[in-house]
Formats: C-alpha cells, sequence, structure tokens
C-alpha cells in the first residue's frame, strides 16, 4: 500500500484515497477549433512513462481536495507532492527508463 | 463439466522445446515480446502464411510476463458483437489446439459461471446471455438454485451482504495450463524454423524515413521487413521509441494462489460485484484474481489492500475457502485501453503493427490474437476480426465499449 503524503493533512494510506490519472491536461481553450485528431488526443491518449510521472490524487476520505503527485512508476516512489496551485518541481528519474 | 479433469496428472516436463539461437542480421518479420500473443503471431505467420524467416525477441525469458501471471480462464461471453467474434473464434481455435499442437496442456472446459448479485446485474446478465446466443456463443441464464447445483461450494443463502441472485454460465468456457500453451506454440515454431530469442531487449526502431526497417536490441542490430509489437504493458513503451503514443495505460493486476487442496471447486466462478473470480488448478492450488489496482506501474507488484478486498469477497463467497492458507501473491503489467478492448493493426509507422491493449483479459485470446495478428503483419491488411479494433477508432469515435459489458469489471 502507498503512503501518500497529502499536502494538507500529512501521510496517510492509500485506501483513503482516489487515483485521478495524468496531472496538467488543460481543457481546450477552444474546443471548437479542434480537429477530430486533436479531440481523439485530449480525450483518450495519456502519458504512460516508466519512470516519473505527474498524477492527481483526491484525498476522499480526509479532506476532499486534489493534489498532484510525483511518483516512479517503477519503484512507485512518491518524489514529490504539491497543491494543484503550485508548478510541477523539476525531478531527475532516479530509475532508467523514463521515456 | 466433471471434477475428473483436476485430478488428471500433470505432463511430464520436457527437456528441449526450442533452441536458443543467435540473432541473425536480418528476418522476413520480427515479433517484439515473447509472451504467448507474440508466439501465437509467429506460430500463425508460420503456418498459415508461410513466413518461416522469422523471430521472436523476448527481452527476458519467455512467457515471463503475463503469459505466467494470469489466472487461465478462458471464455467467450462477451456482450458486444465485435468482442464475442474474436473471443468465439479464440475458443474454436482453443478446442482443436492441443491436438493441432500435440500437446496437452490441460485445456479443460469446465465451464465459468458469472455471479449476479444486484438487481442490474441480474438485467446485465441475461441480456448478455440473450446476446451471446445470437452470436453463438453458448450461454445460460442460472437461478441461485441451479448455481448450486452447478458449484456447490458457492454460498447462495439469502443472508449474504450481495446474495447470489442467479448467474450466467458457459459451459464451454474453462482453464488451461498457461506456461505448457506457452512451451506448446513455441515448440510449433521452432520446428518451422522460426527464431525464438530471449534476453533480447529492442532498445530502438531503425527507419527509413517513416517505414521501419529493423530494431536495435542489446545484442546488436536486427534488420526485418515488418515488425509487430505484441509487448502488453510495455507496449507505451516500444511506442514512444518508434515515435508515437498509443491510448494505454499500464496497471498493476495482482493474482495469488492457495496451498495445495483436494479438489472442491468444480468450474470457475466469476464475480463482478464483490469482485474476485477463482478456479481450482489441477494440481489443486485455489487461483484467485480481482481489479487492477488504481494507479499506473510497470513494478510488477501492487498494493496488498487489493488482495484484502478481494480475499474478503472469496470467503464471503466461499466460506468453505475460510481457512485455506495464501501461499503465494504476484503482479503483472496489463495495458488497458480508453475502451477496455484491444488494439490489433497497423501503426502511424509503416510497417509496424501493433497488438495491445487487452488489458485484464488477454490470456484466453492467445490464439486468435495471434492469428489475426500474424494476417495483418503478412498482408498489410487487417483480419476481418480485427477490422473493428484499429488505432483509428479513438479518432472515429468507433469505440468498442466492453466497459461494464464485458462480464467482469475492469
Amino acid at each position: 500500500m502507498l503512503l501518500i503524503p497529502c499536502p494538507h493533512c500529512g501521510p496517510r494510506n492509500e485506501t483513503e484515497f482516489h487515483y485521478g490519472g495524468q496531472a496538467h491536461v488543460a481543457y481546450p481553450d477552444r474546443p471548437d477549433l479542434l480537429s477530430d485528431d486533436e479531440w481523439a488526443e485530449y480525450l483518450f491518449f495519456r502519458d504512460n512513462p516508466k519512470g516519473l510521472f505527474a498524477e492527481r490524487w483526491v484525498h476522499g476520505t480526509g479532506c476532499r481536495k486534489w493534489f498532484n503527485v510525483v511518483r516512479d512508476t517503477v519503484t512507485y516512489r512518491i518524489e514529490a507532492v504539491y497543491r494543484l496551485d503550485q508548478p510541477r518541481p523539476e525531478l531527475t528519474a532516479t530509475t532508467g527508463g523514463a521515456r | 463439466m466433471s471434477t475428473t479433469t483436476t485430478t488428471k496428472p500433470l505432463p511430464e516436463h520436457p527437456d528441449w522445446l526450442w533452441h536458443n539461437p543467435d540473432p541473425k542480421p536480418s528476418y522476413d518479420a520480427i515479433v517484439v515480446g515473447g509472451g504467448g500473443h507474440g508466439i501465437a503471431t509467429a506460430y500463425y505467420l508460420a503456418k498459415n502464411h508461410g513466413l518461416t524467416n522469422i523471430a521472436v525477441l523476448e527481452k527476458g525469458w519467455l512467457a515471463g510476463g503475463n503469459m505466467a501471471r494470469n489466472t487461465t480462464i478462458i471464455r467467450s461471453n462477451y456482450l458486444l458483437d465485435e468482442s464475442a467474434a474474436i473471443y468465439e473464434f479464440a475458443l474454436k481455435l482453443w478446442e482443436q489446439l492441443p491436438e493441432e499442437l500435440d500437446y496437452d496442456f490441460l485445456f479443460s472446459q469446465r465451464g465459468v459461471l458469472n455471479l449476479a448479485h444486484t438487481l442490474q446485474d441480474v438485467r446485465e446478465g441475461t441480456r448478455r446471455v440473450n446476446a451471446n446466443k445470437l452470436n453463438g456463443v453458448d450461454a445460460d441464464w442460472l437461478s441461485a438454485d441451479e448455481v448450486a447445483k452447478v458449484c456447490p461450494i458457492v454460498n447462495v443463502s439469502p443472508d449474504l451482504r450481495y446474495p447470489v441472485l442467479g448467474g450466467t454460465f458457459q459451459p464451454r468456457a474453462g482453464i488451461a495450463k498457461h506456461d505448457h500453451v506457452a512451451w506448446a506454440f513455441a515448440r510449433a515454431c521452432d520446428r518451422m524454423g522460426v527464431d525464438i530469442i530471449q534476453n533480447c531487449e529492442v532498445t530502438d526502431f531503425v527507419k527509413d524515413g517513416n517505414r521501419v526497417v529493423g530494431v536495435e536490441t542489446n545484442r546488436g542490430r536486427i534488420l526485418a521487413g515488418r515488425v509487430g509489437l505484441t509487448a502488453a504493458g510495455h507496449s507505451s513503451v516500444l511506442a514512444a521509441r518508434a515515435g508515437f503514443r498509443l491510448p494505454v495505460q499500464s496497471h498493476p493486476l495482482q493474482a495469488l494462489v492457495s496451498e495445495l487442496n483436494e479438489p472442491v471447486h468444480p468450474t470457475v466462478v466469476m464475480s463482478n460485484h464483490v469482485h474476485v473470480y477463482v478456479s481450482q488448478a489441477h494440481k489443486g492450488e485455489l487461483v484467485m484474481g480481482a481489479g487492477v489496482d488504481s494507479y499506473t506501474g510497470y513494478g510488477q507488484r501492487g498494493s496488498f489492500h487489493v488482495i484484502e478486498h478481494q480475499m474478503a469477497a472469496a470467503v464471503e463467497l466461499f466460506p468453505i475457502f475460510a481457512r485455506a492458507h495464501l501461499l503465494r501473491t504476484w503482479g503483472g503489467i496489463v495495458d488497458v485501453s480508453p475502451d477496455a478492448s484491444p488494439i490489433i493493426g497497423a501503426t502511424p509507422v509503416e510497417n509496424l503493427f501493433v497488438n495491445c491493449g487487452w488489458g485484464t483479459g488477454g490470456f484466453k485470446a492467445t490464439p486468435s490474437a495471434g492469428w489475426v495478428m500474424a494476417h495483418t503483419m503478412a498482408t498489410g491488411e487487417p483480419h476481418p476480426l480485427n477490422v473493428p479494433f484499429t488505432l483509428e477508432r479513438f479518432v472515429t469515435g468507433a469505440l468498442i465499449d466492453e466497459h461494464g459489458a464485458a462480464a467482469v469489471a475492469h
């Protein structure tokens, strides 16, 4: 089980959280201008890296707030946690194959 | 359905089923990924299309990924026409493969029960039985009493938190001994001249413009006329190396076995609502699985609370399991697509084909995935069965939405 450091409540068990997938996927500025390819990209295509991944979690049974985590998808180690109003921290991969 | 198959002795462990050749400088076709789907693809490339100057490249050992980690369930009772067609084709191949490959890999058609615990489950189940029948897939709706007749150890008491209200039953479904399936295909490939190359990781792709002409590996450059990717959880990693994206997410999927027990479980039971699936292997272990871990990951392991949840479901459904001991748990990496259906066909790179996105259900499709992938690679055109399963469907919107419709939660 992951021990997830909620930026508001501190470290809690993974069972208190829900996963929200890739972080920083913004709703298109002008959806009316998107081509079919761009819509497909927005709706269905997400990064799936082997290595560092910025992702969203929500503390469902705690503060109920969304926040972002940078986690290594090989070791599952959480390398950074930050609020939605904070930028993604610059990190370098600690495991191989981070492409 | 019979319990006698449970006590059947295991096949002798054979000495050598395939050679370990060094890679040649070039092949007519290369299959990347030596799991079940990869070996089956090579088998049908050789058998159906006469392509024998081909190689399967496996970064680890043959069939050591999801082929060694699944719960061996084989069924074809999917709701949607496109899915029923490809899975039923697989089931028909399973029925002839032990003889064709001259290898008894203990394919046991002991049936699969999909239990219903809510009114919605009942409606979904009866609808799926009707859809299955229209597609020529064997299926019956069973009442709770009939469920108990098929599998007496299921607790059908109305006192359960989620009582068994009935279930669907596919008698031709069942299990097979997964390792032996891989070895059977591998031996047949080897006999036809296919090179099975283990410990050979593809690190990059050699391209001429937008056309793939070979691969770079840790054992040197290998040229190839066509390349097929059958790498399951690592499909996105390979696609990135080839310069395109796939709409799949890799998740850990865990399974587990108990210690060996006397034969008590005559069929396969799947419960979507309380979420566990259980069969008993020929040796006697109870084999159980459930859903993926929520987060993405390549670690071949997941979180323990997922195991705990499925154990709670198993003990509620099968009180007789309460004192069974857990022997082993493990995880594999499954590539889940947005509509829970596979992606089989061309990629944005010329002569590069992909078979991925099978998510939690790839083992049962091993023969048909190999068949249609071989057809696609050999002819450059999809087989009629994989026409609907293109990568383009995520642009056109013609999804094959098996999420929640495939008799199992994803």
